[in-house]
């Protein structure tokens, strides 16, 4: 079976947010996106999602690396000074190429 | 000792099994489902009475408690500046979330006016829709200035489109159109079990807000006394204001605490995402941990007091 390269770019940031950063994804021509509630520890304290206001999501994107870059420091520039906010990136392998 | 209403102990116990770090935490779809009931049923129960009297919302009454949200925030902006000595951002945060409304407090001041039998307007949810936007206009005004480059648009429309505004106008309208006879098939969910309701959506914020408590010692005296000081004037504003547009006592009492309630969530929300620059938890610390316990527990009772001392 062929499989092809792709990159995973997860997010996990503030619930306030996913508004926001999806219309971002619009513009910038993300296809698709995966976003779920998430809870746990970091720079900006403890956040929990079982109170929907402090909560956290975390946002998955497969798409070509060139795509992933783009989207990573539009977010970068744009939110790391007041949100809370990381992102990271793995290579993945997909087995629809037109999908992503 | 003054009895206190039974579902401030749920709070109460809210407050106490978080303290105590207790295994109890509800799932987010329970406050989420508890919340939409309590401002059904509070738009619904207004809808009803309105239905049962008629009458509409006087103009200055309108007008006055649309000003009184715009007002609010000036004071509290200019407090947390000069004496707090927050930055220009985090003061209009804090202004924006005190000049607001919180729907758990409304609640909790209908209950408690319900249990001793104090009549109030019908239109009293319209008020908390008036209130509960103009702050936090006013308090991204003060963090932008004019100027300020923000896709107010949208802004706005999210603001109107919250769900408390959906929710509570929604179920208005509905009473309205249905009438006492029409909602009696739905009486038994949104009116009879509203008390209960409210227990278990103060049993949450009794979680919630102790969840913010160790915020609070970082951020120390001023938001403590802020918290404390804020709705009691505030509350003075609103009964005056209530009393001049010839309110009821019932009336003036709802109305003192509705402007004595801070926001946690419109606000919060809105000024996020607009004043990103702003500490997020100063606000709603001093909103939720301690200005809510204040206002459910010693305000309410005090504001009743004052309304019937305004009524002479």
């Amino acid at each position: 079976m062929e499989q092809f390269p792709r990159r995973l770019l997860t997010i996990v940031t503030e619930a306030a947010l996913e508004r926001e950063l999806i219309s971002e994804f619009d513009a910038l021509g993300v296809r698709g996106y995966t976003i779920s509630d998430a809870r746990g520890k970091g720079g900006r304290g403890r956040r929990q999602s079982d109170w929907a206001q402090q909560g956290n999501i975390r946002i998955e994107i497969v798409c070509d690396p060139a795509l992933a870059e783009r989207v990573a420091a539009r977010l970068r520039v744009r939110y790391y000074d007041h949100y809370a906010m990381i992102l990271f990136m793995q290579d993945v392998d997909v087995l629809r190429p037109e999908k992503f | 000792m003054p009895t206190l209403d039974p579902v401030i102990w749920f709070f109460v116990l809210g407050l106490v099994a978080g303290v105590a770090r207790a295994d109890l935490r509800l799932p987010s779809a329970i406050y989420d489902f508890v919340s939409t009931l309590l401002l059904l049923a509070i738009g619904l129960k207004g809808g009803v009475e309105l239905a049962r009297d008629g009458g509409g919302l006087p103009l200055p009454e309108l007008g006055g408690i649309l000003l009184l949200g715009f007002l609010l925030p000036l004071p509290a902006y200019a407090a947390a500046r000069g004496i707090g000595r927050l930055g220009r951002a985090d003061a209009a945060s804090l202004a924006a979330h005190y000049g607001s409304v919180s729907v758990g407090t409304y609640a909790v001041v209908i209950g408690h006016l319900a249990t001793r039998g104090i009549e109030f307007e019908a239109r009293a949810p319209v008020w908390v829709v008036l209130l509960e936007v103009p702050a936090i206009v006013a308090g991204i005004l003060l963090a932008r200035g004019l100027s300020g480059k923000l896709a107010w648009g949208r802004l706005l429309r999210e603001l109107f489109l919250g769900r408390s505004i959906v929710l509570l106008l929604g179920g208005l309208a509905i009473g309205w159109v249905a009438g006492p006879d029409g909602t009696a098939s739905i009486q038994p969910l949104f009116f009879d079990l509203f008390k209960g309701i409210l227990a278990l959506f103060l049993l949450e914020m009794g979680l919630i807000a102790a969840a913010q408590l160790p915020t609070l010692r970082r951020h120390g005296v001023f938001i403590v006394a802020f918290g404390l000081l804020a709705p009691l004037v505030f509350a003075v504003a609103g009964a005056l204001l209530g009393r001049a547009l010839g309110l009821s006592p019932g009336g003036v009492t709802v109305l003192a605490t509705l402007a004595a309630s801070a926001s946690y969530i419109a606000a919060p929300a809105a000024i996020r995402t607009a004043v990103p620059e702003a500490n997020p938890a100063l606000s709603l610390t001093a909103s939720l941990a301690v200005t809510f316990p204040f206002n459910i527990i010693v305000g309410i009772p005090l504001y009743e007091r004052l309304a019937a001392a305004l009524a002479g």
